[in-house]
């Protein structure tokens, strides 16, 4: 595998659902690794449907998609990426411990090793009392931080979320917004991220893709050239501004106050 | 799922031993209210010479205290007392209920497990299974026992099988909408993982059935004793509490009070197994709780 | 309704048709194979064949007993619902009582039949209807008491805010949210009713009765009549199912439909 290679590779891609309807058209997009890109747009953008093409959860109708030098399939099918949804998806009958070893028994480690990750990533997600709940004993804000732990736990090159903390407030969000930060400096992995919040994708990334509906499309791309490592006071830099105008701007010269009509959801039976 | 931030497991009001305490009061009481009910609606019924919806009167409304009295006293005489014929009917119809509902929920299980799987097969046989629901197999009874014994079958054994009969709908039912409830994100998560159809199985559906089970299990525990002692009646197997019922039905103007009893024990029966399926499912299963409002 | 969708219903319900033919011609199949089975298990032909024949004493004992388990349904129902919203009402008798129901509902009630006999008369076709009341009672009353109390508190919030009284919101929100909860239960019924009757003309009824007939044709090994008779008595509980069922989908027409068996 090539180094420089691209983490992710998007070539033409285009996605036409059974009823007529176009979610996307020609989506062209690389992603260096350890590069963390957000993809903001407007409701019926098919951001999200986008993120599903690259895990494979979804087929494009057209174009290539290439994760990490294989095909999508192949990634997926490797254990390449990890994915966290807006919802936690945890399940109500593991515990916290036992929800984030889940993939781990997939895939089969063995025990000390699971526990040992499992251990590892309590103490990466500052979840460490918390090992024996349940997940309904945990805050909104808390039953995410499983979630990342638990798409971290195989170590995956890339990690796909899909609005993660679109459900939770503001100060929370800002707060997970710092540790997912921290987490990505320690994992070096390559973060792609659908967003709805404009501050957010340009607190987070390096690169913002703005997206357009109908049809979808990537209508710019906004490099951040914001310092690394971010903290509390980038929010307050001119720079940030800047770059928060230029991706409204962008938005807005895409038809962002459009109403969009496509339905963001999948529709394909799994 | 919740969204309550907790920083440690919620600390119970009242000790354990004290909410047991209330509970055994509030069936206490429950069961005084109803004596005081009875015993009071026959006094004034007998006081008032009440005949409509139905004659008050001793053969029809015997003394609960006679009902219990008359377990205490034998059936014939010199034998042994009632309640130890009722032991043994209980244990012989119980056993039948046991082996129905073990068997009509195996096959549940499994038929909707298969089912789960198969588009196919659900729409295929599913109509049939609700079906199936309607047909008064109590009515069956006496020709499936008759036609089983032809076989070498034993009559106990052709009760078992009209019990699994009534048993395996509720969990065949029940436990393919437990199987099929995971929502779609859940699926994809497994997607993701490339997990293939077994690990999802054992994995996400089987333990999100659970749930489904119990409260199926529930009402089969029920439907299994129903159909074993309702099962023994028109084959006239003399060893149950079924044919308890139809001999003391018989002579019921003579001595009422031992129908009433024989249905008291039914009731126990009834309950036991209901209650055994529910501490079942208190140690099994963990769930967020139940909203109220 | 376009051809496109009446071909899909079609093919959604081949697989079943496939199954009812097989079974059909498994029966047919086998009982011939086998002809000890015969006097016990008749041929389906010949079970068509009887149906036909005593089709106007079938369909008369079949009413007569549908009669009884519609009485026992109406009243069981009837009354469970109003103890649902007495209990929804005024929480605390609910909350005492509802264990009770629960317990009830576990006990083998139909092991009463006999005595309802006693009470009624074994002719009085009341002794079955009472029978019935008492199955449907139990599982309408839970249901609907479970489906009025277990609303959204967001909804009693608004309404709150609104300075609704109690009625109101009885009126406006938990009824409305109630009637899925209602119908699960009125569908169970719909079945326990109709097995009431039945089980009750077991241990005694007038001949013009349904279980009466078959229990009659089996002793008397007429078993082409008892199961002509188990046919009508299953079709009778179909329908009445069927009913409840069409009555929910109007009534409930707002709700987005939950399909329980199609996969997501």
């Amino acid at each position: 595998m090539n180094a420089q290679a691209s983490a992710v590779s998007l070539k033409g891609v285009s996605k036409s659902f059974r009823a007529g309807v176009t979610a996307l058209t020609g989506i062209d997009l690389d992603v260096r690794p350890r590069e963390f890109v957000s993809l903001i747009g407007p409701s019926g953008c098919g951001k999200s449907t986008l993120l599903r093409i690259i895990g494979d959860l979804i087929e494009p109708t057209t174009g290539t998609v290439e994760v990490n030098g294989k095909s999508a399939h192949q990634a997926r099918l490797d254990h390449d990426y990890g994915i966290v949804f807006q919802e936690a998806v945890l399940y109500d009958w593991r515990t916290v411990a036992k929800n984030i070893v889940l993939p781990l028994e997939l895939l089969r480690w063995d025990r000390g090793r699971r526990n040992a990750r499992v251990k590892e990533l309590l103490e990466l997600v500052e979840l460490e009392g918390f090992a024996d709940h349940h997940p309904w004993q945990l805050s909104g804000g808390m039953q995410q931080r499983v979630s990342i732990a638990r798409a971290l736990s195989f170590d995956p090159a890339l990690l796909l979320m899909d609005e993660p903390f679109g459900a939770l407030d503001e100060m929370t969000r800002e707060r997970l917004n710092m540790e997912l930060l921290r987490i990505w400096e320690a994992s070096g992995s390559t973060i792609v991220f659908v967003t709805h919040s404009i501050p957010e994708a340009v607190f987070l990334s390096t690169r913002v893709a703005v997206m357009s509906a109908r049809p979808g499309r990537i209508a710019g791309i906004v490099e951040v050239d914001l310092p690394q490592p971010r903290g509390g006071r980038t929010r307050e830099e001119p720079r940030f501004f800047e770059l928060v105008t230029e991706v409204r701007e962008r938005l807005a010269a895409g038809g962002a106050d459009l109403v969009a009509e496509e339905p963001e959801v999948a529709e394909e039976a799994l | 799922m919740a969204s309550i931030a907790v920083e440690g497991p919620a600390q119970p009001r009242i000790s354990a031993a004290a909410g047991w305490a209330k509970r055994v009061l509030l069936v206490l009481a429950g069961l005084a209210v109803f004596w005081g009910i009875w015993e009071g609606y026959r006094w004034i019924g007998e006081r008032l010479g009440i005949t409509w919806p139905f004659r008050v009167d001793e053969i029809n409304m015997p003394h609960i205290h006679e009902m219990l009295w008359t377990l205490t006293k034998p059936l014939q005489p010199g034998g042994p007392a009632l309640l130890t014929e009722e032991w043994h009917w209980a244990l012989f119809t119980g056993k039948e209920a046991l082996v129905g509902f073990l068997l009509g929920g195996a096959i549940g299980f499994v038929l909707a497990v298969v089912l789960a799987h198969s588009t196919v097969l659900r729409r295929g046989l599913l109509p049939y299974i609700v079906v199936s629901q309607t047909v008064p197999i109590l009515a069956v009874a006496p020709m499936v026992v008759v036609g089983l014994g032809t076989k070498g079958v034993q009559p106990w054994v052709a009760v078992a099988v009209i019990a699994a009969y009534l048993t395996f709908f509720p969990v065949a039912v029940n436990t393919l909408r437990g199987l099929m409830s995971p929502d779609p994100r859940a699926l994809e998560l497994m997607r993701s993982y490339a997990a293939d159809r077994r690990a999802v199985l054992w994995k996400l559906r089987l333990p999100a059935s659970l749930p489904f089970v119990f409260s199926a299990l529930k009402i089969s525990a029920t439907a299994s004793v129903i159909g074993a002692i309702i099962g023994e009646t028109p084959a006239s197997i003399q060893n149950g509490l079924g044919g308890a019922i139809v001999n003391f039905n018989q002579y019921y103007s003579t001595a009422p009070e031992r129908l009433w009893a024989t249905n008291i024990v039914c009731a126990v029966l009834g309950l036991f197994f209901f209650a055994v399926v529910l501490i079942a499912e208190r140690l099994v299963l963990k769930r967020a709780p139940e909203h109220v409002a | 309704m376009s051809t496109a969708v009446i071909q899909r219903r079609a093919l959604e319900w081949l697989p079943a048709l496939v199954v009812f033919a097989l079974g059909i011609g498994l029966w047919q199949g086998l009982v011939a194979a086998f002809h000890v089975q015969e006097f016990l298990l008749p041929k389906p032909t010949v079970i068509a064949r009887t149906f036909w024949e005593e089709r106007g004493s079938l369909w008369h004992a079949g009413f007569y007993t549908f009669k009884e388990a519609l009485g026992g349904f109406a009243l069981g129902s009837g009354l469970g619902i109003l103890a649902a919203l007495l209990f929804a009402a005024f929480r605390p008798l609910g909350t005492a009582f509802m264990p009770f129901a629960v317990a009830a509902n576990a006990v083998p009630i139909i092991a009463f039949a006999p005595i309802m006999n006693d009470w009624f008369g074994l002719l009085n076709p009341f002794s079955k209807m009472a029978i019935a009341a008492v199955l449907c009672f139990f599982p309408v009353l839970i249901n609907t008491l479970r489906g009025l109390t277990s609303v959204d508190p967001r909804s009693i919030e608004l309404m709150r805010s609104y300075a609704a009284g109690q009625g109101s919101l009885f009126r406006k929100v938990r009824i409305p949210s109630s009637l899925p909860h209602l119908f699960t239960g009125l569908k169970i019924a719909s079945v326990l009713s109709m097995i009431g009757a039945i089980v009750g003309e077991y241990f005694g009824g007038p001949t013009d009765a349904l279980g009466v007939t078959i229990l009659n044709a089996s002793s008397y090994t007429n078993f082409p009549v008892a199961w002509a008779g188990i046919v009508v008595a299953s079709a009778f509980g179909i329908l009445f199912y069927a009913a409840v069922a069409l009555a929910e989908r109007l009534a409930t027409s707002w709700e987005p439909s939950r399909r329980d068996f199609r996969a997501e």
